[in-house]
């Protein structure tokens, strides 16, 4: 993670279009000023940058589904469950299904598993429209690259 | 089989917590029900769901904003049934 860029997936593992499915990786820094105040002496990854982390990841999967024509915007977030602690260092993987594909929104389901161990699960909306400018949509591109993103996959999807 | 305007009506109620009473097919939706475009996206997903087709939200958004529609037109309750028959009888066409 490059946490304080608000860069929460390190890595795409694995992206299937036919089953509208994403796994990611994300590595919870060591430390960050973040754990400082979150909470001090007791440093815990919040809960509100683990939701972060599962709407990032189903939103390269819409971006992905889109074959990059649109940018999701994270609209609603329901039945968070957010059942155990992150610490710093710890591995995540980030797994999102999108279950519904609307006009101007789509909704997914994500969950974060750490060594097999259920963490956090949530079930998210997003309004999806046009990229607002060609920078914008460039930035996107070449932060797909850094991530691994498996463009041959968005082509044949 | 219920009518297309008591299933949109009880999910709207549901969706919106609104009191199903108050939800008539001359509600408009946005006016008189007070549903924002975020609650409507909910509503919108269980449309989709029930009646098995994509509501085209963003066209008739793009036709308001172009003023080519009023927001009566697909937002009046039994207006946007007689959309969701058509989607449905295009559907099975």
């Amino acid at each position: 993670m490059r946490i304080e860029y608000f860069q929460l997936i390190d890595r795409i593992i694995d992206l299937d279009l036919s089953n509208l499915t994403i796994r990611g990786e994300a590595a919870v820094p060591t430390a960050s000023t973040i754990f400082e105040g979150h909470f001090p002496g007791h440093p815990l990854m919040p809960g509100v940058l683990l939701i972060e982390t599962m709407a990032q990841t189903s939103g390269w999967l819409i971006i992905a589904r889109t074959k990059f024509e649109k940018m999701p915007f994270l609209a609603a977030v329901k039945d968070a469950k957010l059942r155990t602690f992150v610490k710093p260092g710890q591995l995540l993987t980030v797994s999102s299904k999108l279950v519904h594909e609307g006009s101007g929104f789509m909704i997914a389901e994500a969950g974060i598993t750490a060594e097999g161990k259920p963490i956090c699960d949530a079930s998210l909306t997003f309004r999806v429209m046009p990229f607002p400018s060609s920078t914008f949509r460039t930035s996107m591109e070449e932060l797909a690259q850094r991530l691994a993103f498996p463009v041959e996959a968005m082509a044949n999807g | 089989m219920p009518s297309t305007f008591e299933t949109v009506a009880n999910i709207i109620a549901e969706t919106c917590d609104i009191p199903r009473e108050t939800i008539k097919p001359e509600s408009h939706s946005i006016n008189d029900l007070g549903i924002d475009s975020l609650d409507f996206l909910d509503i919108a997903f269980a449309i989709d769901k029930a009646f098995g087709i994509k509501l085209p939200l963003e066209h008739w958004t793009q036709e308001v904003n172009d003023g080519k529609a009023t927001t009566e037109q697909y937002f009046v309750l039994k207006n946007l049934c007689a959309r969701i028959d058509d989607l449905v009888a295009a559907k099975g066409a």
